[in-house]
């Protein structure tokens, strides 16, 4: 399997090439080579997938699935133990990845060669695509979590440069600027996190890290911190290092500014690809999770689900699609979330493993052609408010129907691909955490609404509205990866999820639970039916219904006032309150201190220097004063002396 | 004659050789002559290094030499290196180079210029290469006079002052070092100057200890920008032409964690370990105090000189952690910073040539004014905010994990605040690029401006280079560095 080294040197090599010599290049050149280079890795990917899931490569030992190491090698010594390698390991949820990395950046990329068209800046596009796929390959597939935490600042950047890509914009600059501290501020959590275990563990090999028998465990459960184990500490953080990364609360705040990025990227990274990363990392560290600290992973369904609850009400509220989609964003991946708090391990215990990383599977999908279909809008339209939208279903018809398509498997409609994942993430919060279940069964309704929503106001409500060049479906390289995509939105759900990817690695049987299953298409459907009522024509019913709850309205227009309080603690408390004292103090005390012993020196000698004046009469004085005090002296020593 | 003694000798042959000069294009090319020759000697150093601990892996200092130079005071001339000093020498050559070529267009006086920042570089690399602890001192106050003049002639602003407070500073240290250095000679019951027998026969008596350590490591504490004693270093790099800002903040500051690591932890450990919680607290302010005092800056110097405070503060945070991996990680967080910032402070003298400022609310666009320079001033920051792949990460994080490593939980949990600083760098270094890069272009006169030049472009490609190559390829600097260090 050494040819999956392909996957992750293709990339870095066309980032090199790009950046250095691309604007040597044509634009288009500069496209169609990143494009191709995808091409080829998706092809790989999916050789790999094929072999490693069908071709009996990953059974290789037994029934399970194995974790296969086509290559590792040592980068960076620390200690006697201690060493970060760069390697590859393919086992069921790094292949599942590949997959799903490869398809969806190809999808962009050739996209982008339609969409970007014209840009200032195209090559530098394609460039940081290639940084983006090489830097999300390298982190699914690495060997040890000092790996993963390389690739994951490179993803980091990766994203950072691609929302600046309009570095002009002041907007677009601030939401990078956001974006990085912020994921930034989660990823110290991470660091430390990596710190505590790999203190206990003395390695930071994942086949350590996730068997849950290692005498690791047993130590780091034993030392406490605070009355917490140190084990549930390190867990703690680094869930917080994925949570930063998966826009969980309350680090979600960036992930709608980042929609200031071009769309398509928006579409890769922001929807499909490196905001699942928190979801990877802890499926990938699910054992020690379950076995270690159970109590964490209970939290974690927790932030999943008040997270899913909290994006979904903002998401009815918004007017910018793109920011719809990016709340809608959050609450999927809280559903990821929650669904492996909620999952157990081994056989249909651990339906909540493979459901969450199912939802994974078919959510990059569709929410991939939702942003790219809010780019082709876009495109259309030239800006992203609703109040601009309206109609577009006459003019729009291949944008229109995979629009529906993804909006379908979004809101977990029967047979679209959503249904299956949703439903089994349902299932398995049913079972494990009725209020879970609850919290999730209403924002499944609340999906469906504002989807719809989306939906109606986006092609249907204003009908005649006129515009002022008519809007038309976009070209073929725009189009094609539409329908692709929306192909794979209707069918992925038929993927059996539970013979490849558990807890265990073992295949168990999984089924559709019924009463479930209809009760959450029975709420999605009024979910639905209320958005056609209020959204399919120009009415004043959603006037009116806000008018019934002005203050819930407002709170969510303007997302519960999160990023205020962000802006509080970082501008009011940390920069006026820490690092400008700290600034003052520096000037003024602690170089003021140095400069005074300077002056005091000065102004001692300023004065001393008088008795250097030259002037005989005054040393004369001077000696003649110094010989008297010295006799003086001697005479009272000498009195002293003989009175004793 | 020994390899180690032409770095001090082709130096001294430079002055020499700019005394005819007329010209600045004679006194260019003397310059570059004599940086590339240096620089190709590090470069063969190391390779000879190699071959000579295969042969020698048991000796700690190779390519030894040692004359007698004062005989009643029992003071040597002896040399040697090992792996740290290699680097370091090799760092040395790079940022000399380099910085010969960002201050091409020196004006006025480039003659006198290159004589003194020649003269600076006997003392730097006569620094690396000594054994004896005189020596080294005579090295270290020549590497210092010299500064005086840089800055107080050529520098900008109130250069006066700041020079001044920049000598009187260092040179107040110097004094605490000269007196350690003085103890650690009496009371090792050998009378002699040279650190090896000092380290393997010298027993200097704990009571001892307790006042030559503190005095050793402020001495050098001073250099490498110890809280409180920092305040040199803003308005000594503000003040400073590019040249000296580099081989200043690149290569001066890093004789500080040297001679901390060298003299101060290495001859006393046992006060070291008693004490050592003292200056950890003070380094842990300072890496923390360093990047909070850089976001509320507006001038680019005043930002990468707090942001070096911070930096030279996790080296000396990194040697009172006193292990292997730690000791490491400091070694190479010297490299990183070095380099980083030396690429820094060329960037910010080449924008400033062009506009004149150094106000970052008078900045604005220059991304797409001088693409070349704005995409070098965002690797220089990647670097500095620890990205990997480039040099920063691998420093850093061999650091965190040393440091990690510690039994002690005081030790440990000053390791966590200590990280906390990866976010506050990243604060203020994209605070930094949004404001002067990115968004609108502030001042239209700026549009007139154009990107670098050839030279410009050597000097900010080569550190480049050095970074990314560091932090792409770090396995054999490590080992390297962590080969030298014996407990």
């Amino acid at each position: 399997m050494s040819y999956t080294l392909l996957i992750i040197a293709l990339p870095a090599l066309m980032f090199l090439i790009l950046g250095l010599l691309g604007n040597k290049m044509k634009p288009v050149v500069a496209g169609v080579l990143g494009t191709l280079s995808l091409a080829v890795i998706t092809v790989v990917a999916y050789i790999t997938g094929y072999e490693y899931f069908f071709g009996g490569v990953g059974k290789a030992g037994g029934e399970a699935f194995q974790s296969i190491i086509p290559l590792n090698f040592e980068w960076l010594r620390f200690t006697e133990h201690l060493h970060i390698d760069l390697g590859i390991m393919l086992d069921p949820i790094s292949v599942l990845m590949l997959v799903v990395i490869t398809t969806v950046s190809l999808m962009v990329h050739i996209y982008s060669l339609g969409y970007m068209k014209g840009e200032k800046g195209f090559q530098r596009y394609y460039a940081f695509l290639s940084l983006f796929s090489f830097s999300m390959l390298g982190l699914v597939v690495a060997t040890n979590i000092f790996q993963m935490y390389i690739f994951w600042e490179l993803v980091g950047v990766s994203s950072y440069s691609l929302i600046s890509f309009y570095y002009t914009k002041p907007s677009a600059v601030a939401a990078s600027k956001k974006a990085f501290i912020v994921t930034r501020f989660a990823d110290l959590f991470f660091l430390i996190g990596i710190l505590i275990v790999s203190f206990y563990s003395e390695t930071f090999d994942f086949a350590t890290l996730t068997n849950p028998d290692a005498p690791f465990v047993g130590t780091a459960l034993g030392a406490s911190f605070m009355g917490i184990s140190a084990l549930s500490w390190a867990l703690m953080f680094i869930f917080i290092g994925g949570a930063g990364k998966s826009a969980m609360m309350p680090f979600h705040i960036w992930l709608p500014d980042a929609m200031e990025g071009p769309t398509p990227a928006s579409a890769l990274i922001h929807a499909a690809t490196m905001v699942v990363a928190g979801v990877f990392l802890v499926a990938r560290l699910f054992p020690i999770y379950f076995f270690g600290t159970p109590e964490v992973l209970t939290i974690i369904g927790y932030i999943g689900a008040i997270t899913a609850a909290y994006a979904a009400m903002v998401a009815c509220a918004q007017t910018d699609i793109k920011r719809v989609l990016a709340f809608s964003t959050i609450s999927q991946i809280a559903y990821m979330i929650t669904a492996m708090g909620v999952s157990g391990y081994g056989g249909h215990d651990g339906l909540g493993y493979m459901a969450s990383l199912f939802h994974l599977f078919t959510h990059a999908f569709f929410k991939a052609l939702l942003f790219l279909g809010a780019g082709a809008i876009i495109h259309a339209v030239h800006s992203n408010e609703m109040k601009d939208m309206g109609g577009l279903k006459k003019y729009m018809p291949i944008a229109r129907w995979t629009f529906l398509i993804a909006c379908l498997a979004i809101a977990g409609i029967f047979p679209f691909s959503g249904f299956f994942s949703k439903d089994e993430i349902m299932v398995a919060a049913f079972h494990h955490d009725k209020v879970i279940f609850t919290i999730l069964y209403i924002v499944a309704g609340l999906t469906a609404f504002y989807m719809f929503r989306l939906y109606y106001r986006i092609f249907h409500y204003e009908n005649d509205k006129h515009y002022h060049h008519a809007p038309h479906d976009a070209g073929a390289t725009m189009s094609i990866p539409l329908i692709i995509l929306a192909i794979f939105s209707i069918f992925s759900g038929f993927v059996p999820f539970s013979e490849l990817i558990t807890a265990d690695r073992l295949p168990f049987e999984a089924h559709i639970d019924i009463p479930i299953a209809s009760a959450s298409i029975a709420v999605a459907l009024v979910g639905i039916g209320i958005a056609t009522v209020m959204y399919r024509k120009k009415t004043n019913m959603a006037d009116k219904f806000i008018a019934m709850f002005p203050w819930l309205y407002k709170g969510a227009a303007n997302r519960f006032y999160f990023d205020e309080m962000w802006l509080f603690v970082t501008r009011k408390i940390i920069f006026n309150c820490i690092s400008r004292p700290i600034a003052w103090f520096d000037r003024h005390i602690v170089d003021a201190f140095m400069d005074s012993l300077a002056h005091v020196t000065n102004a001692a000698s300023d004065k001393i220097k008088g008795l250097q004046s030259g002037h005989i009469q005054q040393y004369a004085l001077v000696y003649l004063v110094g010989a008297l005090l010295f006799v003086a002296a001697f005479a009272l020593c000498v009195v002293c002396f003989i009175c004793k | 004659m020994n390899i180690l003694s032409l770095f001090v000798l082709v130096p001294v042959l430079m002055l020499l050789a700019f005394i005819p000069c007329r010209n600045i294009k004679q006194v260019r090319t003397v310059g570059v002559i004599g940086a590339v020759i240096e620089l190709a000697m590090a470069v063969v150093l190391l390779f000879m290094f190699f071959a000579a601990r295969e042969a020698d892996p048991i000796s700690e200092m190779l390519f030894v030499y040692d004359a007698v130079w004062f005989e009643s005071m029992n003071i040597h001339y002896s040399i040697g290196v090992d792996g740290i000093s290699v680097l370091m020498i090799l760092l040395t050559a790079v940022i000399i180079v380099t910085g010969t070529f960002a201050s091409w267009n020196i004006d006025p006086l480039p003659r006198d210029f290159f004589m003194w920042l020649t003269l600076l570089s006997v003392g730097v690399y006569g620094f690396f290469i000594s054994v004896d602890m005189f020596t080294m001192f005579f090295f270290y106050e020549i590497a210092l006079i010299p500064m005086y003049l840089l800055i107080g002639l050529w520098g900008t602003g109130k250069k006066e002052y700041s020079a001044m407070k920049l000598t009187l500073m260092l040179m107040g240290g110097s004094a605490f070092l000269f007196v350690g250095i003085l103890g650690i000679y009496y009371y090792s019951g050998l009378n002699s100057f040279n650190m090896l027998e000092v380290a393997a026969n010298g027993a200097i008596p704990i009571e001892m200890q307790r006042w030559i350590f503190p005095l050793t490591f402020l001495g050098f504490g001073v250099l490498g920008a110890l809280f409180p004693f920092h305040t040199w270093s803003p308005d000594g790099h503000a003040s400073a032409p590019t040249a000296v800002s580099m081989l200043h903040a690149g290569v001066l500051m890093k004789l500080g964690g040297y001679g901390c690591f060298r003299i101060a932890m290495r001859l006393m450990p046992e006060a070291a370990d008693e004490l050592g919680w003292i200056f950890l607290i003070l380094t842990g302010i300072s890496v923390v105090y360093g990047a909070f005092g850089a976001i509320a800056q507006t001038d680019l110097k005043y930002i990468n000189a707090y942001s070096s405070v911070s930096h030279c503060g996790l080296v000396l945070f990194a040697i009172l952690m006193w292990n292997q991996t730690a000791m490491t990680g400091a070694v190479m967080q010297m490299l990183s910073h070095g380099l980083m910032t030396a690429l820094f402070f060329a960037l910010i003298g080449m924008i400033y040539g062009r506009t004149h400022t150094r106000d970052i609310r008078e900045l604005g666009g220059l991304m797409k004014i001088m693409p070349f320079l704005a995409v070098c001033y965002v690797l220089a920051g990647l670097a500095s905010l620890g990205l990997p792949g480039l040099s920063g990460f691998v420093a850093e994080m061999t650091i965190f994990v040393g440091s990690f490593e510690h039994t002690d939980m005081f030790h440990r949990v000053f390791t966590i605040i200590a990280c906390s600083s990866i976010v506050i760098t990243a604060v203020y270094i994209l605070k930094v690029v949004g404001k002067i890069l990115y968004g609108p272009v502030v001042n239209d006169h700026h549009l007139e401006l154009t990107d670098a030049v050839w030279y410009e472009r050597v000097a900010t490609v080569g550190l480049i280079l050095c970074v990314a190559g560091m932090g792409m390829f770090p396995g054999w600097i490590s080992s390297l560095i962590s080969s030298s260090i014996h407990f």
